[in-house]
């Protein structure tokens, strides 16, 4: 589904990524872990498009399509959706006049018909189910006066109403209680089909109890210095990232 | 992206063509003999000649206001025409008469002269340059005993409402601006709504300025007697010059014993080309008087054009438990500067105001707050809300907040919020992630942040100030 080969991006005149080798297949779920500051942000925000983002080398296929040129919206129209970690504020907008309006962007990108307000209504309600939010939140300003955990949860109904193919989530854990935790995560298991595939990024390991992943990342410095099964993560939160870099040393 | 930016900024204003028509203009230059021609033009009565030389008199000694946040260059008031209309041999008895030419020009600016076609139920007044030419659906207000027609009308017409209510709320001597109005003012729109009568459309007037080198002076006149309401919407467009042109209207509003007045504005006058050439210079005074008890005056504002604004719709709450309320979008983008805001001058017991004010900065625009909420002595227990909100789009642009407040009782309340925010790119990455390209997320991020004043227009207009909105801050993000 999507290729990463030797990806480097810099933000600010300063490198981030420096040669990000991945390759997702439909129906995989990866996670991309690290400690802070190794770059696990940066690759989601380059591979949506961020426009702070300077990609300096390598390629992004995204269906047999380079992305990188691609306008932020034209990617989401080819199904990549990022999960943010900070969701953004509009004021005034409401959720559902702001989703609806995605929704048909991508909808004409693809020649299907545009929903109108009843349709929509409908689709997003029965969405709004798979993350248990309450209908009051249709009419609500984007985000706005939501709390950590109600932003989390608009992300993923975002994304099963926008049904991407590609799904990047970004830290969707931090700032979650276990049981809104429980309930992203059981969203986003929901909305998993043989057809799309899920990039994780987080710092712990314990998202990945609710989300398991297929393939583990480490990504330090700007690199993935280790890959395998969830087993990965296990290890990880027993050894903390130091091991890592032990082992690197080792090798170096 | 810096490229389609670029491109989006430099769009040209979609109204800035112009209209090719015979017209008899006067010659440039302002003195009392010019006063006296636009008189004689008008063929007014002395009354009315003598009123115009005295506030001409006035205006010679006053001095073009130096407070306002504003630059621009200096007004040379000599070098202006101050009267053009469109020729016509005669006087129009209906709309079949009126000038294709001219019935054109309003169809390019989506605004139906023809009754017939006009389904939507807003008479219009539309004023071209210096006089009216067309009102529509006289008739039918006539029926409610409505009087919609151009000021000129009105002075031979109502010669006795006019000589009452004209200089009521904004005297000659009022302010620079209202002075040089005074004097040469052309046309405009005059509206009474008689006792107990509810207008069962909304009014309208449409300004035009379409000849070069001229200014427009127009002046509104609206009377709701006891019980009364109307809507009224004003819209204006001007076609792009290169040079400044010089727009300075006075509206005046009387509101009776427990009548209601709704006066809605969408100013998009050619605003000027990306490095500020050209543009249409705003100086207008806007003033209500709620003079009845319980009476109710709002303005809602929607201000895109105009290389400068200044405006203060105002309202004196005379009558005891009458409501003023102040609705505005004000945008600059590229080289505009405004200057905008409102007064309230409570003076009756237990009046009540709401100023809600959205400024949007885009560009190198300079946008600026100007407020006052004043409150007499024996305005005992009177209540000012007010809220300022800027926004920010670019680091280039400016916003300003001026609020002045006076309390002169122990009862009353104020409130004033204010806030600042910056459009960001992470609202508008977060759009696009979404799936919804720069322009439309702009649109509905300002949107968003204007919707508290766009609700309060009438349907129709709501529709087209979004639009618009959409359209002066087209690209400006980057």
């Amino acid at each position: 589904m999507i290729e990463i080969k030797n990806l480097h991006a810099s933000v600010n005149g300063k490198q981030i990524l420096k040669g990000i080798n991945l390759s997702i297949k439909a129906g995989e779920v990866h996670a991309i872990m690290g400690p802070n500051g190794s770059g696990k942000s940066t690759l989601a925000q380059v591979l949506s498009g961020h426009p702070a983002y300077e990609v300096t080398e390598g390629t992004v296929t995204f269906e047999g399509q380079d992305i990188l040129d691609m306008e932020p919206e034209k990617r989401a129209h080819a199904g990549v959706f990022l999960a943010f970690q900070y969701p953004v504020e509009i004021p005034g907008v409401s959720n559902s006049y702001f989703l609806k309006a995605g929704l048909n962007e991508i909808r004409k990108s693809r020649g299907q018909e545009e929903l109108d307000s009843m349709q929509f209504l409908k689709l997003l309600k029965e969405k709004m189910k798979v993350v248990e939010m309450d209908h009051s939140f249709i009419n609500r300003p984007v985000n706005e006066g939501f709390s950590g955990g109600e932003k989390k949860r608009n992300e993923i109904l975002q994304m099963a109403v926008l049904e991407p193919k590609l799904a990047i989530l970004d830290e969707t854990d931090s700032g979650l209680d276990i049981d809104a935790l429980k309930i992203v995560s059981a969203g986003v298991n929901k909305l998993k089909s043989p057809t799309n595939a899920t990039i994780v990024v987080t710092h712990y390991q314990r998202l990945l109890n609710y989300i398991v992943p297929d393939f583990v990342h480490v990504l330090v410095n700007g690199r993935i210095v280790k890959s395998g099964g969830k087993e990965l993560a296990m290890e990880l939160e027993a050894n903390g990232y130091d091991f890592i870099k032990e082992e690197m040393l080792q090798s170096a | 992206m810096a490229e389609t930016i670029e491109e989006l900024v430099s769009q040209e204003y979609k109204y800035g063509f112009t209209t090719d028509i015979e017209s008899d203009t006067i010659p440039v230059g302002l003195s009392e003999d010019v006063v006296r021609i636009i008189s004689a033009k008008k063929n007014e009565p002395e009354w009315l000649t003598e009123w115009r030389l005295k506030a001409f008199r006035v205006w010679k000694t006053m001095e073009e206001p130096r407070w306002p946040n504003l630059k621009y260059a200096k007004i040379d008031y000599q070098s202006i025409s101050y009267y053009s209309s469109p020729k016509q041999a005669k006087k129009l008895n209906s709309l079949d008469e009126v000038d294709p030419i001219l019935l054109d020009t309003y169809a390019r600016l989506g605004i139906s002269l023809t009754e017939q076609k006009r389904l939507t139920g807003v008479a219009v007044d539309a004023v071209f340059d210096s006089v009216s030419v067309a009102t529509t659906f006289k008739e039918t207000l006539k029926e409610k005993g409505i009087i919609f027609c151009s000021f000129s009308d009105a002075v031979h017409e109502h010669p006795e409402l006019v000589k009452k209510y004209l200089g009521s709320v904004v005297p000659y001597a009022d302010n620079y601006f209202a002075a040089l109005n005074s004097a040469v003012f052309s046309d405009g729109s005059f509206c009474f709504i008689p006792k107990g009568v509810r207008c069962p459309m909304e009014l309208s007037t449409y300004f035009r300025i379409n000849a070069s080198n001229t200014g427009q002076f127009e002046r509104t006149l609206i009377i709701a007697e006891d019980n009364a309401y109307v809507s009224y919407l004003e819209g204006c467009t001007a076609p792009m010059r290169d040079e400044n042109q010089l727009h300075a209207a006075v509206v005046e509003l009387v509101a009776l014993d427990y009548a209601e007045i709704k006066y809605s504005t969408v100013q998009n006058w050619y605003a000027g080309d990306k490095d500020g050439k050209g543009g249409i210079y705003n100086f207008v005074t806007k003033r209500g008087k709620c003079q009845g008890v319980k009476s109710k005056i709002a303005w809602t504002q929607v201000e895109t054009g105009s290389a400068i604004t200044w405006k203060y719709p105002s309202v004196i709450l005379q009558g005891d438990d009458s409501i003023g309320e102040f609705y505005s979008v004000a945008v600059v983008n590229n080289r505009q500067d405004a200057d905008t805001g409102t007064k309230m001058h409570h003076i009756g017991k237990n009046t009540r105001s709401t100023i809600i004010s959205k400024g949007i900065s885009a560009g190198r625009g300079n946008n600026t707050y100007r407020g006052l909420v004043s409150i007499g002595k024996n305005a005992t227990n009177s209540r000012n809300y007010t809220q300022c909100d800027s926004m920010l789009i670019g680091n280039k642009c400016s916003a300003n907040t001026f609020p002045y407040i006076e309390v002169k009782n122990s009862t009353s309340s104020v409130e004033h919020e204010a806030s600042t925010s910056k459009i960001g790119e992470d609202q508008i990455f977060y759009c696009k992630q979404r799936g919804i390209n720069t322009e439309n997320a702009v649109s509905m991020i300002i949107n968003g942040f204007a919707k508290e004043v766009f609700k309060n227009l009438p349907m129709e207009f709501a529709v087209e100030a979004q639009k618009l909105l959409g359209i002066s801050l087209e690209g400006s993000v980057g």
